[in-house]
């Protein structure tokens, strides 16, 4: 790998360390009596935002209440934020096209899980209702949105990274981009460099 | 010749056809054509935006104040201040009766006319307003965080608190002057012959100092004045700061008869007292402590509860032994408004019954009082010489002069309630520029800002007396109402009429920007520090305590609990202690049950009311949520069982929530 792959691959590597400190994803409502909108953003290890009164709304239609210790995922989030980090770094220092598609692989992996996992919560969230619910719609699930925007009931429900999420795609981003730059030069050329 | 029927009647008719449309216009302008231009589209405010001014406008013989939003006129709200409001408790609920105690017990009603603005460098700051009780005297100290009556305090020695709550620039003090002169002290200094009045009734002003980090107010001292009515006041500033002017009626000392008695002499006074020297002379122990019986109430916040406090004495200070606190300055005709101009440097007299509006010169009045210039005295009190005091006089200003606001230009304007009309003038050249009519009798007037140091200008509000025939009909009982008129060009415009509850005397108006960012949301539930506060449902319960039971019950969308209570037996004063579990913006719980004979509950998110329930009856009593809370409030509700005196039946009460996760 060339210097400035390495940079940019260490550079995309600490960048996911914001993950720790800021939202990762964010989903917001909006209903007619809620302009302002409310707002449930998750962090690595807790959701913050409107939760109460997104748990006061949503137990007339029997959706679960959130609290943050139905969640393992916040427990561990944290070392998969550290070995995604970690390992970014060491491809960079290793400085191997292998290390960094290793990453590469890990970063996708991490990614795929993720939303698979959130998906799967909100699946169970939205059709896990109680049955003696005030508000009982035949047929109606309450599932959020994975990403953009869907309708339920009277809510409008957008789903989007939040600034963590951003730096997250934009960090594979630039590992994708490393990785093309590099699979491009000639194999023998950077060997005999290295 | 032939006689041929004379035509000459036909030209007749069309002739007295066409003068008829003649004839009507000479009558006085219609005053539906008085709106010209687009006045619409200056008071029109979208659905969903924002006003840009709040009015605060005393309710009068309502004894609440109401806020207007302007320039469109609508009602915001009416905020319970000396009157009870069955609609959200005020004065049934164990919390609130305490705000309405004085030393003459509860009194549920009262009369309020002026809104006066806290103010911090002569400029109001948006935290508070004042306003007076006419009839029980009193003041009232209104949060604009919450806007709800944080304190009442009665003042003693006083009978008609009208001349009151006037301000001073930095909310130092706030005045109350009595309007009725009374005989004082002891029972038998009290009983006495009403024609013994001139030897035995005197009057008084009381100086306020409100605590605006607390939210009390307590009486500082009091001033003993000679028999007059007090009617208005208002501070000096600027130069004049550390100086009040009181205008005065009835200098006659008449006790009968006012309208004939009262109207006898030429002038009046404005009393002008030098408040910094009584600070002085109080601070000094020159004043004497004397009976004055007076409560201070005082709602607080964190424990959702008011309580009173019975003070027995006030300091008093006698100007008959202190010399300097008081002048007389001689006032055409039992002057109304008492009004000082943005620079401090003048004070207008509004003689209701006098055809000039003399404006005195504060100048001139220190250089009298420096060179003694006076006619005389009245009751010991010096009388500055008219022509050594006055600046001059604003000549045929119109009929009836009641009071007098300013702009930030340099005009003033002031109502004419016989020849019902704002009048526009130059208060430096005191020349009339502006006239325009009110529908009809208009007695206070508003300038947003109109008596600080710096108005804000744009709009005058014309508050009137008479509305007759401008809304349709309801019978003899009319709305009252007010009027806009904007005052950006050099003629003022009629824009709006907008009805008012209760009947309007003075009013505030303040930038919107000033105080809507203050607006509390709601009560955080942690912070609830209530003695009977439940903070979940799992904390509700019934206790018994001898014949007192007490709930201690929640509410949340869309249930109480508890919700089913057994054990209740007549006899029992049952205390229905109810908080409001909500977290968020408007979402009130209402609570009301059958039979009360005093009103519902509405209780804020986070906050704890008492409803005292005495039942009459055995059998089961239902109570439900008053306010529609979701779309489950119907089905918010529940029953309380009474047995008879005596019955073995077990104080129980169900609990189990509805959603244990809430």
């Amino acid at each position: 790998m060339r210097p400035i792959s390495r940079i940019l691959t260490a550079f995309a590597a600490l960048a996911m360390v914001i993950n720790l400190f800021q939202p990762i994803w964010r989903i917001d409502l909006f209903a007619p009596q809620y302009p302002e909108g409310l707002v449930l953003q998750i962090f690595h290890d807790r959701f913050t935002g409107n939760v109460d009164q997104i748990n006061g709304l949503n137990h007339y239609i029997g959706m679960a209440t959130i609290h943050n210790d139905m969640f393992p995922e916040f427990a561990i989030m944290r070392y998969a934020i550290g070995l995604l980090v970690g390992w970014g770094l060491l491809a960079a220092l290793i400085g191997r096209r292998w290390a960094l598609a290793s990453w590469l692989f890990t970063l996708f992996a991490f990614v795929i899980w993720a939303m698979w996992d959130m998906y799967s919560w909100g699946w169970n969230y939205g059709h896990n209702l109680d049955p003696h619910a005030a508000i009982r719609i035949e047929g109606m699930a309450y599932q959020p949105p994975l990403f953009g925007h869907k309708t339920l009931l009277n809510f409008e429900a957008w789903s989007f990274p939040d600034v963590g999420g951003y730096v997250l795609f934009g960090s594979i981003a630039i590992a994708v981009m490393v990785f093309l730059y590099e699979w491009k030069r000639p194999r023998n050329k950077q060997a005999a460099k290295n | 010749m032939k006689r041929r029927p004379s035509h000459s009647a036909i030209p007749l008719v069309i002739t007295a056809g066409l003068a008829l449309p003649l004839v009507q216009g000479c009558k006085p302008t219609n005053t539906k054509t008085a709106v010209t231009g687009d006045a619409a589209s200056k008071v029109y405010v979208a659905p969903g935006k924002y006003d840009e001014f709040y009015n605060f406008v005393s309710g009068g013989f309502s004894g609440q104040m109401s806020v207007y939003g302007l320039p469109s006129g609508r009602l915001l709200r009416d905020i319970p201040v000396f009157s009870v409001d069955p609609e959200n408790g005020w004065g049934y609920s164990e919390e609130t009766k305490p705000m309405l105690m004085t030393t003459h017990g509860f009194i549920p009603w009262d009369d309020s006319h002026h809104v006066e603005a806290s103010m911090t460098n002569g400029v109001p700051d948006g935290k508070f307003m004042f306003i007076n009780g006419n009839n029980t005297p009193r003041v009232a100290m209104i949060d604009l965080k919450t806007f709800r009556t944080a304190s009442i305090i009665e003042i003693p020695n006083s009978a008609g608190n009208h001349s009151s709550p006037f301000i001073t620039p930095n909310s130092e003090y706030l005045v109350a002057g009595t309007r009725f002169s009374v005989p004082m002290g002891t029972d038998a200094q009290r009983d006495v012959p009403i024609d013994s009045y001139k030897e035995n009734f005197r009057s008084t002003i009381s100086f306020v100092k409100p605590d605006t980090a607390a939210g009390t107010m307590a009486i500082a001292f009091q001033i003993k004045t000679p028999a007059v009515d007090f009617d208005l006041a208002h501070a000096g500033k600027g130069p004049s700061d550390g100086w009040f002017f009181f205008s005065t009626y009835n200098t006659e000392k008449a006790h009968d008869l006012l309208e004939v008695n009262a109207s006898q002499r030429d002038k009046d006074f404005i009393m002008a007292v030098n408040w910094k020297k009584a600070e002085q002379y109080a601070k000094e122990g020159k004043g004497k402590m004397i009976d004055g019986k007076h409560y201070m109430n005082h709602y607080d916040e964190s424990t959702h509860m008011a309580s009173s406090k019975v003070v027995d004495q006030v300091l008093q200070l006698d100007p008959a032994e202190l010399t300097d606190l008081l002048y007389f300055m001689p006032c055409p005709k039992s002057p109304h408004g008492c009004d000082v101009d943005p620079t401090g440097e003048f004070i207008v007299g509004s003689g209701k019954l006098a055809a000039t509006l003399p404006v005195f010169s504060f100048a001139k009045m220190q250089k009298a009082i420096a060179d003694k210039s006076f006619e005389g005295d009245y009751d010991g009190i010096p009388v500055l010489k008219y022509e050594s005091v006055l600046q001059g006089e604003v000549k045929k200003p119109g009929l009836g002069p009641l009071h007098t606001e300013f702009d930030n230009n340099g005009f003033a304007y002031s109502s004419m309630f016989v020849s019902s009309e704002i009048v526009k003038w130059n208060v430096k050249t005191l020349e009339v520029v502006d006239r325009v009519p009110t529908y009809y009798s208009i007695g206070h007037l508003c300038v947003p800002g109109g008596d600080s140091q710096k108005p804000w200008g744009k709009y005058v509000i014309a508050y009137n007396k008479i509305t007759k025939d401008r809304y349709l009909p309801t019978g003899p009982e009319l709305t009252q109402s007010a009027q806009l008129y904007s005052i950006d060009g050099p003629k003022m415009e009629l824009l709006l009429d907008f009805p008012t509850t209760g009947e309007p005397h003075y009013a505030q108006a303040l930038p919107a920007d000033l105080v809507k960012g203050n607006s509390k949301k709601f009560f955080k539930i942690e912070d609830n520090k209530h003695p009977y506060a439940t903070k979940g449902e799992k904390e509700a319960k019934v206790v018994r305590e001898g014949n007192k039971v007490h709930v201690y019950m929640t509410c949340i969308r869309s249930h109480f609990a508890p919700d089913n209570i057994e054990g209740v037996k007549m006899g029992d004063e049952v205390y229905f202690h109810v908080t409001n579990l909500e977290q968020d913006w408007d979402v009130p719980h209402g609570f009301a049950i059958k039979g009360a004979p005093t009103a519902e509950l509405l209780i804020m998110p986070g906050e704890t009311q008492t409803l005292k329930w005495v039942p009459q009856s055995v059998g089961v009593k239902p109570f439900y949520c008053t306010d529609f809370c979701s779309a489950l409030h119907q089905e918010m509700q529940g029953y309380i069982r009474v047995s008879p005196a005596g019955s073995t039946v077990p104080l129980t009460a169900n609990t189990k929530s509805a959603d244990a996760g809430l």
